[in-house]
């Protein structure tokens, strides 16, 4: 109960500020995220951020699971893009197994990666508006995150945690109309884009509320170790989907959006066009699906399907097997990072040889984003906090893990 | 698809840019090499790691300016018990270069590198939280994401997965 007591303790520096307590239960901090601000009047000192509440031990529990069993752990790290952290976690296995993942496989990861990044930025665009005040937006947006959860719903029988990336392929073949479903959001999604930025871009409340406010420049992002939009919206042009491809990604045409002012507006602006470029890359991934299994040839790994179990003595054995023992990798590490919504989410999977990972850490983006908030908020005014809080687009789970 | 065996001869691995720099300031900087499954790891001294990666970071033919991650292993009761990795990115080459340095049980501390670079604050308060390891001239060296009052470091191989300690 430690963390009922006020530490860190900040003691005000002059006569003159004061300390004030923001959260961890507080509306606009997108979870139990708690700032200490050390204020004079209106302007911010200094600001001091204390995380933990949500800290659940994942990287400990990994140790104790097997590789497979791993897997729906990672949807609970960043609960607002499980498929991101699917991605990550068996890319890093595949890559230490050195399994090659069937073609088909690889594109439907890749659609349902960008409309996990759709999904994603949804929410942070509502929550974002609702926080400076605009409560309409967050209606849109949580009406179109809803048919993006139906189609989740639909190809792995889960809204939100998901799990539906196994090591060495996908879990299930897509239901038979779910590629016209994804076909027919795709077409009418860009429309409500256009209707996110009718209220929000041009509009001048938004405009004061955002532009010039909790400025970073590119510097200073890189020497906090910033990714994702909170980068690029400093004017670096960095997106590891481009730069460093994985899962097929160097088939995609897209364009990565930048923004030179590194202010609240242009991370808006950064991820705004980032879910026009989603789409554009979900458009891609139907009209190129290829066709062929979506699960690696590898039967000491992946789970044999359950036609063949009724049938074939070896697929049981092989079932039986990877369930009850799992299977060994051998030792080695290997650090596999993806360009999840927030930035760069990176696995770090060391294997001792067992079926049991000798140690998984995450890369947390948010973690290192958060590390912005004192050179953003310094000097500025309390209630540009908010707005700065939800421009770095944090999510506690992934933060305290 | 059978893996490649993974190279740690120091004589085949000394042109990478990174190994070449650092050889090039100090030999004894250096204390082994690794290349496996495409991922360059390089073992540096426990003295050198601050200056290590403030090279690295200027040097313009590797030019690794970004943190990506600081964490730690448990080898226990392997000695030397402890191994603090640091992965590097270069944002302009597009390449990753993991640093190792491995430390004993009996004093598990090495340099801070938040003068180089101020993102490895949070990145080092939570090796320290979760593995006690202390990270010498970091500014604020308390613990992140356990209680304040928690006793022992979780992440440790010693430290039980269930129950109550």
């Amino acid at each position: 109960m430690a963390h009922l007591s006020p530490t860190p303790v900040l003691e005000p520096a002059q006569d003159r500020t004061m300390i004030l307590n923001m959260g961890p239960q507080h509306p606009s901090t997108h979870g139990v995220l708690r700032v200490l601000l050390e204020i004079d009047g209106e302007t911010v000192v200094r600001i001091m951020p204390d995380i933990g509440f949500l800290h659940t031990g994942i990287e400990k529990t990994c140790e104790a699971k097997f590789y497979q069993q791993v897997v729906p752990l990672t949807d609970r790290i960043d609960y607002l893009c499980p498929m991101t952290n699917n991605l990550c976690y068996v890319l890093a296995v595949e890559k230490l197994l050195g399994l090659q993942i069937p073609p088909k496989a690889q594109w439907m990861r890749v659609m349902m990666n960008e409309l996990t990044r759709i999904n994603s930025h949804l929410v942070w665009l509502g929550t974002h508006a609702l926080d400076i005040g605009a409560m309409t937006v967050f209606l849109y947006c949580f009406r179109e995150r809803e048919e993006i959860l139906k189609l989740f719903e639909a190809i792995s029988g889960q809204r939100m945690m998901t799990s539906y990336f196994r090591i060495g392929g996908l879990a299930l073949e897509p239901p038979l109309d779910f590629f016209d479903r994804v076909r027919h959001f795709a077409g009418y999604f860009p429309d409500k884009v256009d209707e996110y930025e009718n209220l929000l871009t041009g509009n001048p409340i938004w405009g004061m509320r955002t532009k010039g406010v909790a400025r970073m420049t590119a510097e200073d992002a890189i020497a906090l170790s910033a990714s994702g939009p909170t980068l690029r919206g400093s004017g670096v042009d960095f997106d590891l989907r481009r730069d460093m491809p994985y899962s097929g990604y160097e088939n995609f045409k897209f364009k990565v959006p930048i923004a030179q002012e590194g202010d609240v507006f242009a991370r808006y602006m950064c991820r705004v066009r980032e879910l026009r470029e989603s789409i554009g890359i979900v458009k891609q991934a139907l009209e190129g699906m290829p066709e062929g299994p979506i699960k690696a040839d590898a039967p000491g790994v992946v789970l044999p399907d359950r036609e063949k179990m009724k049938t074939q003595m070896e697929a049981l054995i092989y079932h039986f097997k990877i369930i009850t023992e799992g299977f060994a990798i051998p030792p080695g590490e290997v650090y596999q990072a993806v360009e999840s919504p927030r930035g760069e989410m990176g696995y770090y999977v060391v294997s001792d040889g067992t079926a049991k990972p000798y140690r998984v850490h995450m890369r947390a983006a948010c973690l290192a984003n958060l590390q912005t908030l004192p050179t953003m908020c310094t000097g500025g005014l309390i209630a540009d906090v908010v707005a700065a809080i939800g421009s770095i687009d944090i999510v506690l789970g992934e933060i305290d893990r | 698809m059978p893996l490649p065996p993974a190279i740690t001869d120091l004589e085949q691995l000394k042109s990478h840019p990174a190994v070449a720099r650092l050889l090039a300031w100090n030999p004894a900087a250096v204390t082994g090499v690794k290349f496996d499954r495409e991922e360059m790891t390089i073992y540096v001294d426990r003295s050198n790691i601050r200056e290590a990666c403030a090279l690295l970071r200027d040097d313009p033919a590797s030019a690794f300016n970004y943190l990506s991650d600081v964490t730690c292993l448990d080898w226990f009761p392997r000695e030397p018990r402890f191994e603090v990795i640091y992965h590097l990115l270069s944002i302009s080459k597009k390449e990753r270069v993991r640093l190792k340095v491995r430390l004993d049980s009996a004093s598990p501390a090495v340099e801070s590198v938040t003068s180089v670079w101020p993102g490895a604050n949070y990145f080092e308060r939570e090796v320290f939280d979760l593995f006690g390891i202390r990270f010498t001239g970091h500014p604020y060296l308390v613990r992140l994401l356990m209680p304040e009052d928690w006793e022992g470091h979780p992440l440790r191989k010693d430290y039980p997965v269930e129950g109550y300690r």
